[in-house]
């Protein structure tokens, strides 16, 4: 390598180095050091497991954990169901200006702000909301419903803020497809679910694991959603981490729900990416 | 004996365009039918129709005798070679060659001896472990066939299937497609813009433009006696001249171009009369060259002129001849030696005889 290529590599390579250091690592270390020591007097803290043996001995907090995990995962799973359909249509049959504008819209939600987009559906689905009074004035229903503060809520709002990031890898891998290739799976005598089974789905799979992975890690970190649409009983596992680091001045064991949290995502992407049999490297590309 | 396609009066409207108008044709079983054609006169769509991809606006298509409009594609016995070829990327290619026998719900031992049975078929023997993206372009036009072919099709439609290979390997499929049709002994419909490809493989050409059938015959018919003037330009080369018909001498024709060129010409049994415009085609290869009018004293059309350039082209060079009223002749060099010489300017003589010169009517 010359000299001035040396330079350029290491000037494009800073920002990265700083950004992964500064806001990734640095941080993770010291919030492992935190996590494993125990405060035994003022001000005087020993190195110890007592964090991490509070969270296993608390059913609370694991319950919590794997309610988390499970309504990440259901989340994800909805997403994609909803999304393939949708991305689908957008890449192999809106043809043109259709296909842009579709685009768009599922696009344009996201101009305005996490906070407004949940708040949104509070006021759809609050006891005093639309849905409620459409329900009493259609007859459906003799008082006012209340819709929030339950789990199918927090669904909601988890499908709907993942929906984007679903759609756009899906509809990239989709738009790839060539058409002819469908064409040939029913020319040789395949229908429709087999032609979705063995080629369209097989051809999306790259999209659609990465689709995976990013949903399902933004379910499993999301802070807003479950707690305005699930209200203060949401059972969220980052609630909880909020809780200790802020309401509780605990940060040792906030930053130990923490790594629990880093763990679980990680292992969770290691088994998809295992039983998909992909590798990392193929999937972001 | 039924013919294994039939298209009755075949149409299909998009809009106000028709793609395709009123197309009859059968195809006998067996036999290598070529739809040749310009890009954009309908030759994808007629195919699309048959593989049930698109809906005639009307007419009919029987396979053996039996209607397949209301057959879905995957019902259809005719399965289709795609222009890209169209493997599945995501299978190896004893899965590629086994999906139709899968979908057929064909047990599993008895379709790992089928797709063996195509691999050697098609001299790839072993190689249904690999990969799409391992073979080269040739291996996987031989593929892409074998993966229809297992399928037993009454007829196999292929989309221009040799486009996306280089020249070499073009010329050498065009024999290899010719020996697998006859190895299987389907009947193989093909499309293709180039008439080369055509005029090789084929046993019988339909020559296309406009949405319409311009003439159907076998190679030789379409070069030797082309029945409108579009395929006589379109087959093969030719030169072109308009004018006027001057006299008949009952299938002769005395003619004069609109540069005031005389020449005689050939009706060959269409209705010309003194008077009508035509356009008239000789080709390069029936004009003589020579150095001296002695030589061509056997033609009835003899002009002088300088040669204007020279188009080396290896078996295939030609001369552009100018004769002296400025009209310009493509002439093909005969490769015996004797013209090697030849340069811009040297004066040369051309005949060709009257029988050579196509006349047509100019309808517009």
């Amino acid at each position: 390598m010359s000299s001035a290529n040396r330079i350029g590599f290491v000037l494009l390579l800073t920002p990265l180095v700083l950004w992964l250091g500064l806001l990734i690592i640095i941080p993770h270390i010291d919030m492992f050091l935190v996590s494993i020591r125990e405060r035994v007097g003022r001000g005087v803290y020993e190195t110890s497991a007592a964090q991490y043996l509070t969270f296993i001995n608390e059913p609370l907090y694991i319950w919590t954990f794997v309610r988390t995990a499970v309504m990440s995962v259901l989340a994800t799973a909805l997403t994609l169901l909803i999304a393939f359909p949708v991305s689908y249509y957008i890449a192999k049959m809106a043809r043109g200006r259709l296909q842009q504008v579709l685009f768009m819209l599922c696009l344009i939600p996201f101009y305005v702000s996490e906070l407004v987009r949940t708040f949104g559906w509070m006021i759809l689905l609050r006891e005093t909301g639309l849905v409620s009074n459409l329900l009493q004035w259609a007859g459906l229903a003799d008082q006012p419903v209340e819709m929030l503060y339950n789990d199918a809520a927090i669904m909601i709002g988890l499908v709907y803020t993942s929906m984007l990031f679903m759609v756009v890898p899906l509809v990239t891998t989709l738009e790839s497809l060539d058409d002819s290739v469908v064409e040939a799976g029913y020319d040789l005598g395949g229908n429709g679910l087999s032609v979705l089974r063995e080629i369209v789905i097989p051809h999306a799979m790259p999209g659609i694991v990465a689709g995976c992975i990013v949903v399902f890690m933004l379910s499993l970190g999301n802070y807003l959603t479950p707690t305005m649409l699930g209200g203060k009983d949401s059972l969220w596992f980052t609630e909880m981490i909020y809780n200790q680091f802020i309401v509780r001045f605990n940060w040792e064991l906030g930053a130990a729900f923490g790594f629990m949290l880093l763990l679980l995502s990680s292992l969770i992407v290691w088994g998809v990416l295992k039983l998909t049999g992909r590798t990392l490297q193929e999937t972001l590309g | 004996m039924t013919p294994d396609l039939d298209c009755l009066d075949l149409t299909r409207r998009f809009g106000d365009h028709t793609a395709v108008d009123h197309v009859n044709f059968s195809v006998a079983p067996g036999t290598f039918f070529s739809i040749l054609g310009p890009s954009g006169c309908g030759k994808t769509t007629i195919m699309r129709m048959i593989a049930g991809f698109l809906e005639p606006s009307s007419g009919d298509i029987r396979i053996r005798g039996a209607s397949v409009l209301d057959t879905p594609p995957n019902k259809r016995p005719v399965n289709m070679v795609f222009q890209h070829l169209a493997l599945f990327p995501m299978m190896s290619i004893a899965e590629n060659i086994g999906y139709g026998l899968r979908r057929r719900g064909m047990a599993k031992a008895e379709i790992a001896r089928k797709v063996d049975e195509a691999l050697e078929r098609i001299g790839l023997p072993g190689i249904g472990n690999r990969k799409v993206t391992e073979l080269s372009g040739g291996q996987k036009q031989r593929v892409a066939i074998a993966r229809c072919m297992v399928l037993e099709p009454d007829v196999l439609l292929l989309d221009e299937p040799l486009g996306a290979l280089d020249l070499k390997l073009r010329e050498h499929m065009k024999v290899e497609l010719k020996a697998l049709q006859a190895a299987f002994d389907t009947t193989f419909v093909y499309i293709t813009h180039d008439q080369s490809e055509a005029l090789v493989m084929s046993d019988q050409i339909a020559v296309m433009n406009n949405g319409r059938f311009e003439q159907v015959g076998t190679g030789q018919d379409l070069y030797y006696r082309p029945e409108t003037p579009f395929v006589a330009g379109f087959i093969g080369e030719a030169n072109r001249w308009r004018g006027r018909v001057e006299r008949t001498e009952g299938d002769e024709l005395r003619l004069r171009t609109e540069s005031g060129l005389e020449m005689r010409g050939a009706a060959h049994g269409r209705a010309l009369q003194a008077g009508d415009r035509v356009e008239v085609f000789v080709r390069p290869e029936s004009i003589r060259i020579a150095g001296d009018a002695a030589a061509l004293a056997g033609f009835d059309n003899v002009l002088e002129g300088a040669v204007s350039n020279i188009l080396f082209n290896g078996a295939a060079s030609r001369a552009l001849v100018t004769d002296d009223a400025g009209e310009e002749i493509e002439v093909t060099l005969p490769q015996s030696g004797e013209f090697s010489d030849l340069k811009r300017g040297d004066r040369v003589h051309v005949g060709w005889s009257g029988a050579q010169g196509n006349a047509f009517a100019v309808t517009a």
